[in-house]
């Protein structure tokens, strides 16, 4: 299997898509002529036309909301906003019109459009570029929002996107851009809304998505070889809707669960995940849920004190062992 | 509207003439090289590491001092995140510049001292701000003669999509706000043109909100300064609100993280180094005889000396300590936050170096 990388993985299969099916177009700032902030569109103006992939004006509201009413009539926009901080220019037409049109039009119109968008912090972008707020998006009914965290995921939840009937939030991460894997170029969509289990274990549980479900992954290597501590990894992949299954099952077997994410804590995705495990595990677990996520600020500019503010993998760690020593304790 | 053509020949008209002394015009050129020269060290520092980021004006520093200078202390003025040269106009030093750039800091200088709002990262953002403060100032009665109150607001071509803007100008028409719309149309938003964001002159827009609208040579301080005190004064005796399409050319990149190159051609930038705001200032005051070569010289002298002193402030810029990032993200202190800083604090103390509140790596 062909490595590439995350954003190879996303511009393959823009590419593929837009060959597949005519309906199939882009829109976004810059993704034509620059071929985007983070060049996921490389080359693609240049293969399709200005017909497929559009520069739009600066006006986020507008290009959403004109891919709201181009996927009305039947075709698949895939739009990108620069990064999910300026998404909230779109907040209306997302929540209260790609949202709801379906439900509120009787089921007589579908809305299939895809807005891709990367968040994320530690690349020194200061705290209205650095934001993680999909949280706001995973909380409305009539979205879904997915989140791979590999260049496979990536490709096979794009694919499942763009062919999507509804309108999907696609969450990329700044951090996982270069990121390397193995592509199955022949693989089939992924299932939207169901989790992976990335690493099989059998004595804690680690919960995460986006970059921090890859942090989870190295984590759990590194206690195998200093602590010798077989930890479980699940990627959430969709945030909406949350594979509760999975994650229940697995905490079930290990009876203890750290969630790693790189939002706020209060009110997170992660206290979503507790609340899971604390309905459909409560009698498994040894030892209270622990939740690792940013701290409760702006993000701050400073280099130094923007890694501080992030979880990382030694926050990670720590979390696990404090967690693995409160089960010994119990035990 | 031009007063000074590239050439540095004096051209009048009917409408906005001004009457400037060489001791003016001197000042003027003096502001425009002192800009352009901090503006430069604040790329090489950039391009050093020394900065995270820098905005460049290179080439909008008439646009920027013809506005400023024609701001009285009374008036107030919102910018984006591209004005050093408005900054600079209102006395706010260089070096309080750096502290956004160089993220020691989030806001370094007073803004009512200055009167001159902290810089905006938000596209668009300030102008619905600077209608609510001109709103105000009309509401408290600021405004009505010679002696009243304005507000400028400072936006780019790219902004004039956003909502905000639109937003800014029709509530700023409907309540009469005294609020200069001073959009620097510098050609390109990062990579996209003025045609992506228009079909028609920008500054026509303001007929339909109902005011009065003007473009600019915003190359040629003479004229920006002649324009921007004229449509201020409009403001202050009531007549505002008043846009100004201030047409220059951003000569460098969108920031420190773009690259030109790729998306426009180089004898666009060649065109416009020929229309460049300081050059005609320079050959009209040698043409007038106003200055001789002692004042160009010591202007260099006194722009090196500055670029120097900026350099040495910034490369000497302590990071914040740790606790910083709790501390200004309300106005009092909140107990939860505080118990998330002290716990933070402690965790930070359990490692050998806990100066500066890096987790190990490279810090």
């Amino acid at each position: 299997m062909p490595v590439i990388t995350y954003r190879q993985a996303l511009r393959d299969t823009l590419r593929a898509e837009l060959a597949r099916d005519p309906s199939v177009f882009l829109m976004g700032e810059e993704i034509g002529v620059f071929e985007g902030s983070y060049k996921i569109t490389a080359g693609l103006l240049d293969e399709f036309g200005e017909r497929r992939v559009r520069d739009t004006p600066i006006a986020e509201e507008g290009f959403v909301g004109a891919a709201v009413g181009a996927a009305m009539l039947g075709l698949r926009p895939v739009v990108e906003i620069m990064t999910i901080n300026f998404s909230l220019l779109a907040l209306d037409q997302i929540v209260n019109h790609a949202a709801k049109i379906h439900g509120m039009f009787g089921g007589q119109c579908r809305v299939p459009m895809v807005i891709r968008t990367p968040g994320g912090g530690g690349q020194q972008l200061a705290a209205t570029h650095s934001q993680n707020v999909e949280l706001y998006y995973a909380f409305v009914p009539g979205l879904k929002v997915v989140a791979p965290s590999t260049p496979a995921d990536a490709r096979a939840l794009l694919l499942a996107a763009i062919r999507d009937d509804d309108p999907v939030l696609f969450l990329e991460n700044l951090a996982l851009y270069n990121v390397k894997g193995e592509v199955d170029e022949s693989a089939g969509p992924a299932e939207i809304g169901r989790a992976a289990v990335v690493r099989p274990g059998t004595d804690i549980t680690l919960i995460g998505y986006s970059r921090m479900a890859a942090v989870a992954v190295e984590v759990a290597e590194r206690l195998a070889a200093e602590d010798g501590v077989d930890a479980e990894v699940i990627d959430l992949r969709s945030l909406r809707p949350l594979d509760r299954r999975t994650i229940v099952e697995s905490v079930r077997r290990t009876n203890c669960a750290v969630i790693a994410e790189d939002d706020w804590l209060t009110y997170g995705i992660g206290a979503e995940i507790a609340a899971t495990l604390q309905e459909g595990a409560f009698d498994w677990l040894d030892a209270p849920v622990r939740r690792v996520a940013a701290a409760e600020v702006p993000l701050p500019y400073a280099k130094p004190l923007e890694l501080a503010a992030l979880p990382s993998a030694e926050s990670l760690a720590t979390a696990v062992r404090q967690t693995l020593d409160a089960v010994a304790r119990r035990r | 509207m031009q007063l000074l053509t590239p050439e540095g020949e004096r051209v009048h008209h009917p409408d906005f003439d001004i009457d400037i002394t060489a001791e003016q015009l001197r000042g003027l050129y003096r502001d425009m090289v002192l800009v352009r020269r901090f503006d430069r060290e604040g790329n090489a520092l950039q391009r050093q590491g020394q900065l995270g980021i820098w905005v460049p004006l290179l080439g909008q520093e008439a646009a920027q001092i013809g506005a400023g200078r024609a701001l009285t202390d009374r008036d107030m003025a919102f910018p984006s995140y591209r004005e050093h040269g408005v900054a600079w106009c209102r006395g706010v030093k260089p070096t309080d510049l750096l502290g956004i750039f160089r993220g020691t800091d989030h806001g370094t200088w007073d803004p009512y001292e200055h009167r001159f709002q902290l810089y905006v990262i938000v596209i668009g953002n300030q102008v619905l701000n600077a209608t609510g403060y001109a709103m105000g100032q009309r509401f408290e009665g600021k405004v009505g003669d010679q002696d009243g109150e304005a507000t400028m607001v400072f936006f780019g071509d790219g902004a004039t999509s956003q909502g905000d803007v639109h937003e800014g100008c029709v509530w700023a028409a409907v309540y009469d706000a005294p609020v200069v719309f001073f959009c620097q149309n510098n050609q390109w938003a990062i990579s996209e043109p003025t045609e992506r964001q228009s079909r028609l002159p920008l500054y026509q827009r303001a007929r339909g909100y109902g005011f009065p609208g003007i473009r600019v040579d915003g190359n040629d301080v003479l004229a920006t300064l002649a324009v921007s005190r004229w449509a201020l004064d409009q403001c202050r005796t009531g007549n505002g609100p008043v846009l100004i399409e201030a047409f220059t050319y951003r000569m460098d990149a969108h920031t420190t993280s773009d690259d030109p190159t790729r998306y426009r051609l180089a004898d666009e930038l060649e065109a416009w180094k020929l229309k460049d705001p300081i050059e005609r200032v320079r050959v009209h005051l040698v043409k007038q005889q106003w200055a001789d070569q002692a004042f160009f010289d010591e202007v260099q002298a006194e722009s090196d000396e500055l670029a120097a002193g900026f350099r040495e402030f910034c490369v000497n810029m302590p990071d914040p300590p740790p606790g910083r990032i709790f501390s200004e993200v309300y106005a009092d202190e909140h107990p939860v936050l505080a118990a998330q800083r002290d716990e933070f604090l402690d965790y930070l103390h359990g490692f050998a170096d806990a100066s500066t509140g890096a987790q190990g790596g490279e810090h």
